[in-house]
């Protein structure tokens, strides 16, 4: 893509303006960039990042009720706003106890993924790593539809069906 | 075991070893685990602390990494003791400033330290010089199931590992490169990397984390995304992709700096030399700043064949061609042990007791002057 400004170098910067709901994109090179005073931030920070995601995420309410808003953990006594205040869970049970809640923010810190693709304990009984194996391969078979690689997608269908024989 | 053991002298993952060790300083990979059947530490009381540290510490000194192991309460250490701690990259300031019972098990040739009680109940890490990250990962993999034959981690089959944090859910993995950008900064192209990292969803960090990427020109590159990905999966592209394309946009400057503005290249490293051999009080930024441009010199001959008028006066300096004894020129690995011991917190563990802003500057100033000078065999 060409640079909207100068129409000689290669756009590298994209900027998204939403002023009273509407909505522009602009299209730029660097030196474009440098000589119209645009300064491009570069890193977020994990706990910019986080607080961030909290911030943005739609209030519990308006998703799912009142029902997690109000729930505590039976475990550990955790509420939502415990966690919004602090940044980090009271205990392994949250994950389940605030699933719907967690889950979007999950979605975003982690590239849109919501389900864990690698190591596996080792004491990890055989059926719950056969599961987590048919959990992972839907996955990639989900990304393979996305990305209209038709043919990965065969073959992980094919890999399902005879795993689920 | 007492820390003034390791302080006064660097260790191998520093000592500018290693593959693509001009740009890549050290490779580090950190798994964050939590014990099944207890809560996350925010929730848990002093007692309980005490009780997950005392388990996890017995289960840390008794692995066999083929190396003495040794273990600091943090909690309990003297403030000068984190700090070092902090500086040498064995426990985060967070371990070093947080609350309650906490300690950390660290491996005497230090590749491998175990914080307890940090943000999790356990994050060990692996530490190699220049870029090692599928050796880190197999690494720090066979210490993992070392650990997990002796007890149970939080874990679910849809999560992976559960961490306090949920940024850190699923394999709980830090993949790190500690990168050293000096061209990329003097060319003004440093948002270049920034950028670069940004789109490929990465924290870029400074030496000593958050919020000092202007301290110096060394760089701490690291991803951020921990789930739906494998630890295999994140390690492969940091090497195939991410830290190849770092160091050719550092090369490229190099060679930009070389043919295009080597007046600046020269003076930046004349004005290092000047200043490191002559001051009498040096700031630990200031030294951090010099130190990089010799360290730039030097790379930039040994790797380019680079010949400048600075250059040759640095190659002087390092007394090459003259010195029968190689060991003594000046090496990436004598500046590496000058930008480490001369840190605050090194300087004054070293020194044996805490000293103020201006004798530290003092002091500093003096072991670079010794360390330069005594190696010029023009000047002795």
């Amino acid at each position: 893509m060409q640079c909207q400004i100068c129409n000689k170098n290669e756009a590298t910067i994209h900027l998204t303006e939403i002023t009273d709901g509407e909505r522009t994109e602009m299209h730029i090179c660097e030196q474009c960039a440098i000589e119209q005073d645009i300064a491009v931030k570069s890193h977020i920070p994990i706990n910019e990042l986080l607080s961030n995601l909290l911030a943005v995420q739609p209030s519990d309410d308006e998703l799912f009720g009142p029902s997690e808003q109000k729930l505590t953990c039976p475990n550990c006594g955790f509420t939502l706003a415990q966690f919004r205040k602090e940044g980090a869970l009271g205990c392994p049970r949250d994950y389940e106890v605030f699933e719907k809640t967690l889950l979007a923010l999950i979605e975003k810190a982690h590239d849109g993924k919501t389900t864990h693709c690698g190591k596996i304990p080792l004491k990890t009984p055989r059926d719950t790593k056969k599961q987590m194996e048919m959990l992972n391969l839907r996955q990639q078979l989900d990304a393979a539809v996305i990305s209209e690689d038709y043919e990965l997608a065969a073959q992980l269908r094919d890999k399902i069906k005879q795993r689920e024989k | 075991m007492e820390l003034t053991d390791i302080s006064n002298d660097i260790n191998e993952w520093f000592d500018g070893s290693g593959p693509l060790a001009d740009t890549v300083i050290s490779s580090r990979i950190r798994l964050a685990r939590n014990l099944a059947g207890y809560k996350f530490l925010s929730r848990c009381s002093n007692a309980e602390k005490s009780e997950i540290l005392d388990k996890l510490r017995d289960v840390m000194m008794s692995l066999d990494l083929g190396d003495k192991v040794f273990y600091v309460s943090v909690d309990k250490a003297p403030t000068l003791n984190k700090h070092f701690l902090v500086e040498r990259h064995l426990i985060s300031r967070h371990h070093a400033f947080g609350k309650g019972p906490r300690g950390v098990v660290i491996a005497q040739r230090e590749f491998f330290t175990a914080m307890i009680n940090e943000e999790d109940h356990l994050r060990i890490q692996v530490l190699k010089a220049g870029c090692q990250l599928s050796d880190c990962a197999r690494q720090i993999n066979r210490i993992d199931d070392m650990i997990e034959a002796k007890v149970d981690f939080a874990f679910s089959p849809r999560y992976g590992y559960l961490t306090a944090c949920p940024t850190n859910v699923g394999t709980g993995i830090r993949v790190s490169v500690m990168l050293h950008l000096p061209a990329l900064k003097m060319t003004g192209q440093i948002e270049k990397f920034f950028n670069a990292a940004k789109d490929m969803n990465l924290a870029v960090r400074g030496l000593f984390g958050e919020g000092t990427e202007a301290a110096s020109d060394l760089y701490q590159l690291s991803n951020q995304a921990t789930l739906g990905v494998s630890e295999a999966e994140i390690v492969s592209r940091f090497e195939k992709t991410i830290i190849p394309e770092i160091i050719e946009y550092e090369n490229t400057a190099r060679s930009e700096l070389l043919s295009k503005q080597s007046d600046v290249l020269d003076d930046k490293i004349s004005r290092a030399m000047a200043l490191l051999q002559n001051a009498h009080l040096i700031s630990s930024q200031e030294a951090l700043f010099l130190l990089s441009h010799l360290r730039l010199g030097i790379n930039m001959h040994e790797h380019m064949g680079a010949s400048t008028p600075a250059i040759e006066k640095l190659r002087a300096l390092c007394g090459e061609g003259d010195d029968p004894d190689k060991a003594s020129a000046l090496s990436i690995a004598t500046i590496n042990r000058l930008f480490m011991l001369t840190l605050p917190a090194h300087l004054q563990l070293n020194y044996g007791k805490p000293l103020d802003p201006t004798h530290r500057d003092a002091l500093r100033a003096q072991i670079i002057r010794s360390a330069l000078n005594q190696e010029n065999p023009r000047k002795s």
